[in-house]
């Protein structure tokens, strides 16, 4: 898949910012004030910076609206829906939390429900589609929100918390892309069954449709970059887990902190690159390149 | 509304004899002529006289190469456009109720203008069928020609798909599939029609008809081998020496 810098851009940091507004509609840390002021404004900055981001690949962004109508069938309309009520619920509660100094249990516990149900119909976007063998599993909600709970804790500053949901976050990448890399061949799908000659011999693309490019070839089969797949994997891995975890395990100082968010931050933008430029979408066969 | 129906009246489509195709191109060109100047958003190029031309195309024509273990590999032209299946994956994932199937005769259509360009119903479709206008920025699909089937300021042969009514050799065909006496469903049940990636689970209603086996060269050969088997099988008297002679020299294969 063509990895388009405003998808990467709105899954890694809404992905972050909706983690974070789950710890602090759980309470976690219990802060009021300028100092809540400051959490909120960084989580929603993050959040609402990555939904706009998203409006950047439509095609017409000014009907963005419209997309609310459909909740009962699309992924899509239902991640718009939880992400509207949980930025809504939160506002209300960070009023409550940073002006009246009292906060609502039931309304940030509302509020921290829709922000990981944010996350989770996200990844539901990319899980529900069966043409892409490699998001079409059980695994990449699980990731999503593995990777947005170990986020919001490390910008929540709870070290006790952050520390095994970064472990837990950093096996699911690894299953992930070890399941990940067999999937479509585990998928049945090949040139065989998507032309249906499959049980004459073997089928090779002869002669693509047109000689140019199209937009299906600019979407959907995405090659350039995928030779350094191996050695971004492990950039993104140390970047992503390995390092915020070090750093936390040192004695807190407000220097390591930001720099274990940053470094997490990058981490989880460049496995999200992975997470499109890796994925073959099954339309690649009729083109023969996959 | 973007929930599918439970079953349509009707199941409008194509057959299209892979057979038959001689891979001219033509429906690709007459498809893009009527669905540029009628229906909807004109199919836009880019860099049409340039180095990198680009555009969209509602249908488009595969080669492939079929190569049996035992005998001669065979050249089979693959036209391919939206197979508007009975459980379209591209409808159920619009966010916006811009993608529909239609409840009389079951054809797939995109309302443009509620369309948001976002494009995850051509990631939902397994076939490629779906082509977002980069002039337009909505996205343009295979009409089943909507604008021909039922118009009636247009002669009664004229009323199908312009693919088909273009095709010289005869490879595609228009009908009701859900009907199962009509000329479309005999003809798939005689010539063992087929879907694409019926793994999918889309359920496509326009099938395949496959090719129909070759004559086998083998067979034909055997009438003529007497005279076409090499007269020689050995090298004799001056080719023979020749043979030998050029070998010995320096790079020779002896």
């Amino acid at each position: 898949m063509h990895p388009a810098p405003s998808v990467i851009v709105f899954t890694t940091l809404s992905g972050l910012g909706f983690g974070l507004l789950f710890f602090l509609g759980l309470g976690v840390p219990d802060v009021s004030g300028w100092v809540a002021f400051t959490f909120f404004a960084i989580a929603y900055a993050l959040a609402v910076g990555g939904l706009l981001a998203s409006t950047f690949h439509l095609g017409h962004p000014e009907r963005a609206l419209k997309a609310f109508s459909q909740w009962k069938s699309s992924w899509l309309s239902r991640e718009g829906w939880c992400a509207v009520i949980a930025l809504s619920v939160m506002g209300l509660y960070a009023i409550g939390v940073i002006f009246l100094g009292q906060s609502s249990g039931a309304l940030g516990l509302i509020g921290a429900l829709f922000s990981l149900a944010t996350v989770f119909t996200t990844s539901m976007i990319y899980t529900q589609l069966k043409t892409i063998p490699r998001w079409n599993m059980k695994l990449t909600p699980v990731m999503f929100l593995s990777m947005s709970l170990a986020g919001g804790a490390l910008l929540a500053g709870q070290t006790p918390i952050a520390l095994p949901l970064l472990v837990i976050a950093a096996f699911v990448q690894m299953l992930y892309w070890r399941f990940g890399d067999k999937a479509f061949a585990a998928s049945g799908t090949n040139m065989g069954t998507a032309t249906g000659l499959g049980d004459r011999g073997t089928v090779r693309a002869f002669e693509p449709p047109h000689t140019g490019t199209n937009y299906l070839l600019r979407e959907f089969v995405h090659v350039v970059g995928r030779k350094h797949a191996e050695r971004l994997r492990v950039i993104s891995f140390i970047l992503a887990f390995f390092l915020p975890f070090l750093l936390l395990l040192v004695p807190f100082s407000h220097l390591f902190a930001l720099l274990a968010v940053l470094s997490h931050l990058v981490g989880v933008a460049l496995s999200r690159w992975l997470f499109f430029a890796q994925a073959e979408h099954v339309v690649g066969l009729y083109y023969g390149k996959r | 509304m973007t929930q599918l129906p439970q079953s349509t009246d009707r199941k409008m489509g194509l057959v299209i004899d892979l057979d038959t195709c001689v891979g001219c191109h033509a429906c690709v060109i007459s498809c893009k002529g009527w669905n540029t100047e009628n229906y909807g958003a004109p199919l836009s190029d880019q860099d049409a006289y340039g180095a990198d031309p680009s555009g969209t195309f509602l249908n488009r024509v595969h080669s492939y190469e079929v190569q049996p273990a035992e005998s001669h590999a065979q050249l089979i032209h693959f036209p391919k456009s939206c197979l508007h299946c009975e459980d379209a994956p591209c409808v159920t994932v619009c966010p916006t109720g811009a993608s529909y199937k239609r409840v009389e005769d079951g054809i797939v259509l995109v309302n443009e203008s509620d369309c948001i360009g976002c494009g995850l119903c051509a990631w939902s479709c397994p076939y490629g069928a779906r082509e977002l206008d980069q002039a337009e920025g909505v996205m343009k699909k295979c009409t089943l020609c909507v604008d021909r089937i039922y118009n009636e300021n247009l002669p009664e042969v004229d009323r199908v798909p312009s693919c088909v009514r273009t095709c010289p050799a005869g490879a595609r065909h228009f009908g009701d599939l859900g009907d199962p006496n009509s000329d479309v469903s005999k003809l798939v049940a005689e010539r063992d029609g087929m879907d694409l990636m019926p793994e999918m689970g889309t359920k496509p209603v326009n099938k395949y008809l496959p090719p129909r086996p070759k004559d086998t060269v083998e067979d034909q050969i055997d009438i003529l081998a007497p005279l076409l088997a090499p007269v020689a099988e050995e090298p004799k008297g001056f080719i023979s020496w020749l043979d030998k002679a050029l070998d010995k020299l320096p790079g020779g294969s002896a």
